[in-house]
């Protein structure tokens, strides 16, 4: 067992048992923190991968924005009276069964065909790299995005302050 | 076994997956929904940058899971925007009393 390993299995670890803390807690708030772990070991992972322009991505994505706005989107949408806001859960026996099953078989699936596997070595850094990319074979996709982050930002905005006539 | 391959990647990403449809299915809160949905996104973006590794892709994958934290980003904003005025007009999010299209 080398360090690559170990550290492997320390972010997987955190992502997975994190995540189920995600959709098992009654809090919601609760899940919103557990929430923060996991796309902090999942970041992890991206770094392990070679990706580290991902994984800050990631971090500033995810937790700066995406979090945030989870926790808003909460915080607006109850009575607040106290620090307990709790969720119901409906037909969770049926769900459990259903959704152990279908992972058996992904991770039967993953782990028994033969996937064409030649690690490649990435280099060191990948900013530059990727830069490079979206400014020549990306640059349609890169445009398109543009607008599609200007359209959302009007969109939501526009949606959230409708006022009743 | 234990040494760390394209597999190991994939495992915690099937997991990660089935987590994130499980929290989809079950959860009432159209917030808690939402943190599902995050989940199953970033399980497909683990796939996709694995595969950028060991499956001798170049960048794409890299860039294609660049551009899921992008629609991620994008569709947290508008699903939230969404969520608010349904809270405005029945004042309650929970998505299995919400079954009508007006007031």
């Amino acid at each position: 067992m080398d360090f690559y390993n170990i550290v492997f299995y320390l972010f997987a670890l955190i992502t997975v048992v994190s995540a189920a803390f995600v959709v098992t807690t009654k809090n919601v708030i609760h899940s919103a923190f557990f929430l923060l772990f996991t796309f902090f070991g999942v970041a992890g992972i991206y770094v392990l991968l070679g990706a580290d322009f991902i994984a800050v991505v990631q971090i500033m994505v995810y937790v700066g924005g995406i979090l945030i706005l989870l926790l808003f989107g909460v915080m607006l949408t109850n009575k607040i009276t106290d620090v307990e806001i709790r969720t119901g859960t409906i037909h969770l026996l049926p769900a459990a069964i259903g959704v152990g099953v279908f992972m058996g078989a992904l991770i039967a699936v993953m782990v028994w065909t033969n996937w064409k596997s030649v690690p490649t070595e990435i280099p060191l850094t990948t900013t530059k790299t990727l830069g490079n990319l979206l400014i020549t074979d990306y640059v349609l996709i890169f445009e398109l995005l543009g607008i599609l982050l200007l359209i959302a930002l009007i969109g939501a905005a526009s949606i959230a302050r409708r006022d009743k006539e | 076994m234990l040494q760390v391959g394209l597999t190991h990647f994939l495992v915690v990403s099937a997991i990660l997956f089935s987590f994130g449809i499980y929290g989809i299915v079950t959860r009432k809160n159209a917030v808690m929904v939402l943190m599902g949905i995050e989940l199953v996104l970033n399980a497909a973006n683990i796939n996709f940058i694995a595969f950028a590794k060991y499956g001798n892709f170049g960048f794409s994958g890299q860039m294609i899971a660049l551009f899921v934290i992008i629609l991620a980003a994008a569709e947290a904003a508008i699903a939230l925007a969404i969520v608010l005025n349904i809270y405005k007009t029945f004042l309650s999010v929970n998505v299995d009393e919400i079954d009508h299209l007006k007031e």
